[in-house]
């Protein structure tokens, strides 16, 4: 039953993503695709495909980054973006802008990954030496955390003129891609999968520490490895399509509400619904003031917003 | 067998456990009894490595659990603890069959799913296979705790208060499960309990400590008497012969 499911979900996806390349200003349908001429070839291969894989790669890698954050600090509600983590990658953008020359996509990724690989540890870190009570105390922590460093970043971003340029780096949104400056978004897929082929450590070290040294596994290092992965995964996304908020936090809440929290059966799910969110935040934000583009940061914003309320909710109803 | 020896472990200066050495041998059930405090957890997560020592060492099987790798180890070793706070929400059945992690990697066999459905149906958990461990009774949660212990198929097996949250029928039905882990599969079963009697009825030897010291260990036969309950606990215990049974009445 389930995997019909799944099955059904993914030829939704698939025709969406095909259905996705014919959309925009540029004259394109799926006629054309017999015998394109050569303005057409070019739209296709230099502009819509890449835009469609950014999508895929992006929204997937995300979600899966969400997935694994809240299940090693084994809180629903700690994700990239309630981490601190996004507002690290920003702070790393504009710190290789500053100093390291990083005009080049490459510099900005690496100090980006640096400062979310900083960032990260550092909120886990805090969070071991605090006594929590609840839950919902420690996304609190990290988001204050993540303000901190937001405040910082937009303080240097004003002193050297950059706080324009901040705002198109940091807000998602794919009307940038084109053929030659996305490809290193195919680097989360690489993570991703290592992500799967862990899945189940990540599931055993969720369990709590002595679980997973009952079953032979070294509790710190998959810990350590997990949130590593979800650091270079924000990272990467931030620097090549900017922040889609609340994605790597609603995406995986739904699916594990749904499916539990076997990672096995539940990490491929979570990585095709991230997608598809992405892609139909993707395609509102290109048909909503057509034929001008809205970011699809913002779009993913709204919808993200209205189901985590929706979450906030549920879980408030099934406590009672 | 498990050796203990020497083992001392502080927390901020107390110690928690003072220089206790200890040969548990294969096989039957052994019960650590002692007053709150007494240090029967503690030793317990030491010779589990769930704990460092901070002097001292154990051995299972020969093997020193501080250097074993924890996959060897946790063929041959299982662990449950009292506190079981878990989030996560899994089917019982992904649950115990996380007990084959050590074994498998995650890549369940044929046997496997074998020793799966065993485990389930020895702790009685069939009809709540595919329950969320959140829709659970506590004490349905702990039978599937301790069937996934089980199912990690080892000689040795640890629990902590694994009477934790059940009642009477319960208690008596998973003292009976564990009795026949020890007597039918031949399993050593280590259990930290705070019932006298429970550990005079169902166990074949006694660990009795104080204060982070053993006071006395042996067949469970010769602890049960007034003199070594009262050492141990610090109350006048009578010890009534019922029913072929040393039973401890304390309210005298």
């Amino acid at each position: 039953m389930q995997r019909r499911h799944v099955a059904v979900a993914l030829a939704a996806l698939v025709l969406a993503a095909f259905a996705s390349l014919f959309l925009g200003v540029s004259d394109l349908t799926p006629a054309d695709l017999v015998d394109p001429d050569e303005a057409q070839a070019r739209v296709l291969w230099t502009s819509r495909v890449p835009r469609l894989l950014a999508i895929l790669l992006a929204g997937s890698a995300m979600a899966v980054a969400g997935l694994v954050m809240m299940h090693l600090t084994r809180n629903r509600f700690v994700s990239p973006q309630t981490a601190g983590t996004t507002e690290w990658v920003g702070l790393g953008i504009v710190v290789a802008t500053l100093w390291f020359g990083g005009t080049s996509v490459l510099g900005k990724m690496s100090i980006g990954v640096l400062f979310a690989l900083a960032g990260t540890a550092f909120f886990v870190w805090l969070l071991q030496r605090m006594v929590l009570t609840d839950v919902v105390v420690v996304p609190l922590v990290g988001i204050l955390l993540g303000g901190v460093v937001s405040a910082a970043t937009t303080f240097l971003a004003y002193r050297f003129d950059l706080l324009q340029s901040m705002d198109v780096w940091m807000n998602g949104d794919f009307s940038g891609v084109l053929a030659g400056r996305y490809e290193l978004l195919w680097l989360v897929l690489a993570a991703t999968v290592v992500a799967y082929l862990w899945a189940d450590r990540f599931s055993v070290a969720g369990m709590g520490e002595s679980f997973a040294i009952n079953l032979g596994v070294p509790y710190t290092r998959v810990v350590m490895v997990g949130l590593a992965i979800a650091s270079v995964v924000t990272a990467i996304v931030v620097v090549s399509v900017g922040s889609i908020p609340f994605l790597g936090l609603v995406v995986p809440n739904l699916v594990t509400l749904a499916m539990g929290d076997n990672l096995r059966r539940v990490l491929p799910v979570t990585a095709l619904t991230g997608a598809a969110f992405v892609l139909a935040c993707d395609v509102l934000a290109r048909t909503i003031r057509y034929p001008y583009e809205v970011p699809v940061g913002m779009i993913g914003g709204v919808i993200g917003g209205v189901l985590f309320i929706w979450l906030l909710l549920r879980a408030r109803k099934r406590a009672l | 067998m498990i050796e203990i020896e020497s083992v001392t472990k502080a927390y901020g200066g107390v110690r928690v456990l003072d220089d206790v050495s200890l040969t548990i041998p294969t096989g039957g059930i052994t019960s650590l009894i002692g007053a709150n405090g007494a240090g029967k957890s503690t030793l317990l997560s030491v010779a589990a490595r769930l704990l460092p020592a901070d002097s001292g060492r154990v051995r299972v099987d020969g093997m020193d659990v501080a250097t074993t790798p924890g996959p060897v180890l946790a063929r041959r070793l299982a662990v449950l603890r009292q506190e079981n706070a878990m989030s996560v929400r899994l089917t019982v059945r992904e649950l115990v069959a996380f007990g084959r992690f050590p074994h498998s990697g995650g890549r369940l066999t044929r046997e496997d799913h074998r020793l799966v459905d065993e485990a389930m149906a020895w702790f009685e958990l069939g009809p709540l296979a595919d329950r969320h461990l959140d829709q659970l009774s506590g004490g349905q949660r702990q039978r599937a705790y301790v069937a996934m212990v089980m199912c990690q198929g080892t000689d040795h097996v640890l629990l902590d208060e694994p009477l934790n949250n059940l009642d009477m029928r319960h208690a008596v039905q998973m003292m009976r499960m564990l009795r026949g882990m020890a007597d039918e599969l031949g399993r050593t079963v280590v259990l930290v309990v705070h019932d006298v009697n429970v550990a005079s009825c169902y166990s074949d030897r006694i660990v009795a400590m104080r204060e982070g010291q053993l006071v006395a260990e042996g067949p469970t036969d010769e602890l049960m008497t007034p003199e070594l309950l009262r050492k141990v606990f610090d109350v006048e215990v009578e010890v009534h012969e019922l029913a072929g049974r040393r039973i401890g009445v304390p309210w005298s």
